[in-house]
């Protein structure tokens, strides 16, 4: 062996005892959730047939993809607005916005969905003040419904829209602002051709990353969704834990994790992942 | 596009304050239809927020721009019509180097065909013409800096506004572009003003040059003007080197006897009486042979030397004077030089010029 493919073995056996745990701890279940899912209750893949046949699978990946793509789109917009707004600030400022975009983050989910029950509910907050000022007769359904579960998980997500598309943001040269402003265009005009744009990156990326969160999140929606509107994490638990369905809690478990994979590869062809979640720089 | 189409700006009492600190001050200059004019300054002597105000990036703290007569202080940067090289250029970098090029068009709505046609004509002035299909980032600085012109220039603007245009290019493009843009220059006929610290690029390339420092407009004027007659010692010091003689002045015949010691330096030139700063140029003073006359003859030593190629560099000491900086050509060089060499230095009565010290900032 060349002494430089020794020194190369080094390397690899310092990640070996992470490499491990992965397959161990990770790889492994994984694979045994697959593994189930063409098992039970028969060797067989009538598990799978279920995604053509049962219109209740059909309605929970409907439903999964719908609140998903709805989600993604709110807090995009939301989180570019915001994001911008950070970006053109000067930089003690910067620090304040971050620190309030990120402190959300800090809270436990939990927290934040039982929060946003005690204000959406027939008696909460919203629905008391809406009434008491005369715009609605009768409380409206906020939560424990679509709606509820949106506001639940956009909340939550906005963070998380925003921190990639802040970094592509400051990545943008602020003289091609001004370049584009002293060439004649006006503010409306610069934005669109100019900034917007060079952004571009950072918006897929900030809405890869909160669309596959969306896929698989689980406590907001259960909370927020009341038990009558499932998402695919709630409908998986639901089978596996309440009905011992395993073979299709795992079915739908290896469908959710397909369908992220395939999201990731879709878009690695867009645009860097690598540099998106932050590893190897330009 | 003729000597016709450049316009005329004028800056009246333009003064820009950042709270307590005054970044340019009292600003008052007239650039004439197609003239080059180059503000010239050390970093920070607020050379670029004058050209910021210009461009309407800046907004004056007092004093108004005018353009052909016409007030444009209040007008945002889109509606001044001024092309802009910015440094770095700030060229488009999602863009093709046509689509750059097509922008300011673009964004004036002017009709395909016409566009296309402009792009191209704009494209072969510069001679990137067969770059028209790259991005940015696979052009090289000069070419990228090619480009910055053509998208300036495309909309046929009221002015040029070059910001440091040439200090991200290493020497020997630096020295070609800059003849490149001397051309561009009389080829379009339009009114180019250029930022610059690079003493060298403002004497080779503009009609006239103003000279800043610490916000002041200190001397306007042609280069040769600035060169020859520098009105202070900071323009003296600045473009190009200078040895500064101080001491007490008296008139006369024709201009100005210093004292100082047991030498007594002619200079032509008038200066009140009482204490005065002479600027001497090095390549202005000679080696006199013995025997030679000269207006002004000084003895000394050669206290350090060096070779430059074109010619000697020289430090000599005298007894009155002071170390002075000679250059002297070395083609035909009278002498080896050498450390400890006696030497007489002899220079004429219209050499040396009376500058006035630098008003404190």
């Amino acid at each position: 062996m060349t002494p430089k493919g020794r020194h190369a073995l080094g390397w690899w056996g310092l990640i070996l005892p992470a490499f491990l745990l992965m397959t161990a701890f990770y790889v492994a279940p994984i694979l045994q959730v697959l593994a189930i899912s063409v098992t039970e209750p028969e060797l067989g893949l009538q598990n799978y047939e279920r995604l053509a046949t049962s219109e209740s699978v059909q309605r929970v990946i409907l439903t999964t993809l719908r609140i998903g793509l709805i989600t993604t789109a709110i807090s995009l917009l939301l989180g570019y607005v915001l994001a911008f707004r950070i970006a053109l600030a000067d930089p003690r400022a910067q620090r304040w916005w971050l620190l309030a975009v990120l402190v959300p983050l800090w809270i436990s989910v939990l927290v934040r969905a039982f929060a946003w029950v005690t204000l959406l509910r027939r008696q909460g907050l919203v629905n008391q003040g809406l009434m008491a000022a005369g715009a609605i007769e009768e409380p409206l359904a906020l939560v424990w419904n679509e709606f509820g579960i949106v506001v639940g998980m956009v909340h939550y997500m906005v963070p998380y829209a925003v921190l990639p598309m802040l970094s592509a943001m400051k990545e943008i040269d602020p003289r091609v602002l001004a370049a584009a402003r002293g060439l004649g265009a006006g503010r409306v005009v610069s934005f669109l051709r100019v900034f917007l744009p060079l952004s571009m990156p950072g918006v897929i990326a900030a809405g890869v990353l909160v669309f596959i969160f969306s896929l698989g999140f689980y406590i907001t929606p259960a909370i927020l969704g009341g038990g009558k509107t499932l998402m695919a994490a709630e409908w998986i638990k639901l089978q596996i834990l309440d009905l011992i369905r395993w073979g299709l809690g795992a079915m739908m478990a290896t469908v959710l994790v397909v369908a992220i994979l395939a999201t990731l590869a879709v878009f690695s062809r867009l645009v860097n992942l690598r540099r998106l979640f932050g590893a190897g720089g330009h | 596009m003729s000597g016709a189409s450049g316009h005329a700006l004028a800056l009246q009492g333009v003064s820009r304050r950042y709270g307590e600190f005054v970044a340019v001050r009292d600003a008052t200059v007239e650039v004439a239809r197609g003239e080059f004019l180059t503000l010239l300054g050390p970093s920070g002597s607020g050379k670029t927020t004058i050209l910021m105000m210009i461009a309407g990036f800046v907004e004056p703290s007092a004093g108004r721009i005018l353009l052909d007569g016409r007030d444009i202080t209040p007008l945002p940067p889109e509606r001044r019509d001024f092309g802009m090289v910015f440094q770095g250029y700030a060229l488009f970098p999602h863009m093709s180097v046509a689509e750059n090029v097509a922008f300011p068009l673009r964004v004036r709505r002017m009709g395909r065909a016409e566009r296309d046609a402009k792009v191209r004509a704009a494209l072969d002035l510069v001679q990137l013409d067969r770059f028209a299909e790259r991005r940015p980032s696979q052009l090289s600085g000069g070419q990228q800096q090619r480009v910055a012109l053509a998208r300036a220039l495309v909309f046929d603007p009221a002015l040029l506004l070059l910001d440091e245009p040439l200090s991200a290019l290493d020497k020997k493009l630096r020295a070609e572009l800059q003849e490149e843009l001397k051309a561009l220059h009389r080829r379009v006929g339009r009114t180019f003003i250029n930022v610059t610290h690079d003493q060298e690029e403002a004497l080779s390339l503009s009609d006239r040059i103003a000279i800043l420092d610490h916000g002041r407009l200190v001397q306007v004027g042609s280069p040769e003007a600035l060169y020859e007659r520098p009105a202070t010692r900071f323009v003296a010091d600045f473009l190009g080197k200078s040895n500064f003689l101080e001491g007490d002045v008296v008139p006369d015949a024709g201009g100005v006897v210093l004292r100082r010691g047991a030498t007594a330096v002619v200079a032509s030139g008038a200066a009140p009486p009482g204490r005065a700063v002479l600027s001497l140029r090095p390549e202005r003073i000679a080696l006199v042979p013995e025997g030679g006359e000269a207006d002004n003859l000084v003895e000394g030593r050669i206290a350090a030397w060096s070779y430059l190629g074109t010619g000697y560099a020289l430090t000599v000491s005298t007894a009155d004077l002071g170390d002075l900086r000679v250059h002297l050509p070395a083609w035909g060089a009278p002498f080896a030089p050498a450390e400890g060499v006696p030497v007489r230095l002899g220079w004429s009565r219209a050499a040396a010029v009376a500058v006035a010290e630098d008003v404190a900032a």
